[in-house]
């Protein structure tokens, strides 16, 4: 029995969406850590221990510190999709572990709510771009699109969830089946399609897109260093070393 | 040229955010510098036959020199969060004043000549090619930016603007694009000393001048030592100090400060300027060169520690950049750096800022102060940007906006701060910091000191507050000149050495 060719299609979109995906971000990653940091530019007031720095970068990426004290409506909006997505994807691991680890099963149920707050987050995100004079000002065409492209994942997957189910065993078999470059059946109902279709989109374009926000905050230097100047002396970064040392 | 003529805005109540009015600012064009000034920087002064491909070039250069400048490019999601938080937007109404929209003029050209998806989609993601008139605007919103960094306290990613700022500012000196009043600075630092030009005689003078002024007040001989080998101290700080109101004040009281408390103290010719412009223009190699007069001056003078006056971008050159800079400060295992740490003495954080010496000095018994000799003042706080939210003081987090208040309420009876999200952290700048602090840009500066006027007026209606103490010489500048404007009476501005200078006990017995 051979596979059809929407099958081949979309494990051929995925394994490139993968492999452009992880390539760009290691790329980028490197990028960031190759470029030096000349100066000691922390915003301060700002821990003085390496420890501290751990934790004012925690409270970013859980809480989202620094939003919290610029603008409510965007931290709650923010707040609700980053942190509904984070369930949404955990719960997606079951598509992709046999047997399921067990912690994944336990998020299942809030995964599936979850989404709820995604979209909801999302929505409010969108108005403000609308509605919020100084926003729509700085808002470009891919600001409003990213935004819709994500809105409708996760209402593509809501109704797979909610709705119209699609053979969700033989997803997992197409899944696993890529994985172990097995390539396995897709189910071929139209919102899965689409769902998987703009999923390996989103992937593609992580590397090029402003979702690079993500890597991107963990090299702030305004936020990852040590305010500890003048008990260390900061002055390793590659091309300005050497400046550093003549008289 | 006559100055241009403008509106000053009515102060309301409470700070308001204000709906946009584009192009509001676009007239705001800061002088240009002229060929002598650029020549002596290296830079041309004219718009060059290749500028595109020069100014391209300098931003990739500096985006593989500054990972900051590289990351905040990237990474802003246009969220919207600090859109409200600049004084200059908040001031003017001009949209190109919001934080995002100042780095967008740059992130659109990043994009098209630097990204993927800006080389493939422009119109998309907002990418552009670069044109005369985005250099235009990168000219004119470049300089109504005091690169205090208000901004990069709100956003999620800590995306600094001033640091865009910079970047633009040296890309604009390349191209030919430099700013008469930073350049000419940057000129007078290095040939004679310090940003005013005053040459070493007439310091001389002026400082012999305040010495008897000092004595006639208090009939004590307080000196003021200057190029004095062998001292303890060497004492940076910026040159207005030695001639500008309030600003002499403060001298003063470092002055009495070092007598009250028996230390020996000099001033520098060659170093007579705390104030560092490298910083505004994101010449590292300047920022550099400035610095080392500063560690040149005190291996001549050796000098066993280094404190700095009252000036908010000095400090932050001094407490985050020397070290780096000029191997001021501890921690360097180079043969460069050890040298110089050998001198210092290591009881002392090296550089030091005055407020830590008097406070410490007050807090320890080893200088008396009377608060009570401040009684007619009721006294308010500006945080100054730089100290707020690019440095520290003491050994905490946060010391910056402790330490001066603690001095401050050791030395008057009467002190309120006021609200909270326009102090510490929230500070807003005074309007005149990172290099825009010329009467060509006086319509910005009046504009952008508005936040902070509207928080100075409330203690004045709730308080009486006839005070506002600062330590930054800009700020001090700044709002003697533009406070005015709002009806204040610029004698409400001074230094918190002015302060400790009323307060302080001197010992007549000699």
């Amino acid at each position: 029995m051979g596979l059809s060719t929407v099958t081949m299609i979309y494990a051929g979109m995925f394994y490139i969406a993968a492999l452009v995906m992880a390539i760009g971000l290691v790329y980028k990653i490197v990028d960031y850590s190759r470029t030096p940091v000349p100066l000691k530019i922390p915003t301060t007031p700002a821990p003085t221990t390496r420890s501290g720095v751990i934790f004012r970068m925690a409270k970013e990426v859980v809480v989202f510190e620094s939003l919290f004290k610029a603008n409510k409506w965007i931290w709650i909006f923010g707040w609700l999709f980053h942190f509904g997505l984070l369930l949404v994807l955990l719960r997606h691991l079951r598509y992709f572990t046999e047997p399921v680890w067990f912690w994944v099963d336990i998020i299942q149920p809030f995964g599936k709510y979850a989404s709820f707050m995604m979209v909801i987050g999302m929505l409010g995100l969108l108005a403000r771009r609308f509605l919020v004079d100084r926003v729509r000002y700085i808002s470009t065409p891919s600001d409003y699109l990213m935004l819709v492209l994500l809105i409708a994942i996760g209402v593509t997957g809501m109704l797979m969830t909610f709705v119209v189910h699609t053979d969700i065993v033989a997803l997992k078999m197409f899944f696993l089946g890529l994985m172990y470059f097995d390539v396995q059946p897709l189910p071929q109902d139209l919102t899965l399609l689409i769902h998987l279709a703009m999923v390996a989109f989103l992937m593609l374009i992580f590397p090029i897109s402003k979702l690079l926000h993500a890597p991107g905050l963990f090299f702030s230097p305004t936020r990852n260093q040590v305010d500890n100047p003048r008990e260390k002396r900061h002055a390793q970064a590659g091309w300005a070393k050497q400046v550093n040392q003549t008289k | 040229m006559a100055a241009p003529v403008f509106d000053v805005p009515e102060i309301k109540n409470e700070i308001e955010i204000p709906k946009l009015r584009e192009g509001v600012m676009a007239h705001a064009k800061t002088f240009p510098a002229t060929k002598p000034v650029q020549d002596f920087m290296g830079y041309p002064h004219e718009l060059p036959e290749d500028w595109k491909e020069r100014a391209i070039d300098k931003m990739g250069d500096l985006l593989g020199k500054y990972r900051s400048l590289k990351v905040f490019l990237d990474a802003c999601v246009h969220c919207g969060a600090c859109t409200d938080k600049c004084h200059y937007y908040l001031g003017t109404s001009d949209p190109k004043n919001m934080p995002v929209a100042r780095q967008d003029l740059m992130r659109q050209v990043y994009r098209r000549y630097f990204t993927t998806a800006g080389k493939l989609f422009p119109k998309l993601v907002g990418a552009k090619d670069l044109t005369q008139d985005i250099l235009g605007d990168w000219y004119n919103y470049y300089h109504q930016c005091s690169e205090c960094r208000r901004c990069s306290v709100y956003c999620p990613y800590g995306i600094d603007t001033a640091e865009i700022t910079m970047a633009g500012r040296e890309i604009l000196n390349h191209v030919g694009m430099g700013q008469k009043y930073s350049n000419e600075i940057l000129g007078k630092v290095q040939k004679i000393g310090n940003n005013l030009g005053l040459p070493g005689p007439a310091l001389e003078d002026t400082l012999e001048g305040l010495e008897e002024d000092i004595e006639a007040d208090t009939g004590v001989a307080v000196k003021m030592p200057l190029d004095v080998k062998g001292a303890e101290v060497l004492l940076i700080t910026p040159s207005a100090d030695f001639f500008s109101e309030p600003h002499v004040e403060s001298l003063i009281g470092y002055a009495k400060v070092f007598h009250a408390a028996g230390i020996s103290w000099t001033l520098s010719t060659h170093a007579s300027e705390a104030g560092n412009f490298g910083l505004f223009n994101g010449n590292y190699e300047t920022m550099r060169k400035v610095a080392m007069r500063i560690r040149d001056s005190a291996i001549e003078l050796g000098v066993k520690r280094i404190v700095v006056g009252e000036c908010g971008h000095a400090w932050r050159v001094a407490y985050s950049f020397w070290n780096t800079l000029t191997g001021i400060g501890y921690g360097g295992d180079d043969p460069f750096s050890i040298e110089f740490q050998k001198q210092l003495d290591p009881n002392y954080p090296q550089p030091q800022h005055i407020c830590e010496l008097t406070n410490d000095l007050i807090k320890s018994g080893k200088i008396k102060v009377d608060p009570s000799l401040n009684d007619d003042l009721v006294v308010t706080y500006h945080d100054s940007c730089n100290v707020a939210r690019a440095s520290r003081m003491g050994t905490e987090p946060g010391g910056q906006f402790t330490i001066p208040r603690e001095l401050i309420k050791s030395v008057v009876n009467n002190f309120h701060d006021m609200a909270d999200g326009t102090i510490g952290e929230a500070t807003f700048c005074c309007g005149g910091g990172g290099g825009i602090l010329t009467d060509d840009l006086l319509e910005v500066r009046v504009k952008g000191a508005l936040p902070r006027a509207t928080a100075l007026n409330n203690v004045v209606k709730e308080h009486k507050v006839n005070f506002m103490a600062m330590i930054c010489a800009i700020c001090k500048a700044q709002f003697t000149k533009v406070l005015p404007k709002y009806g204040f009476d610029m004698s409400m501005v001074g230094g918190v050495h002015q302060l400790v200078s009323k307060a302080i006990k001197l010992d007549k017995a000699e």
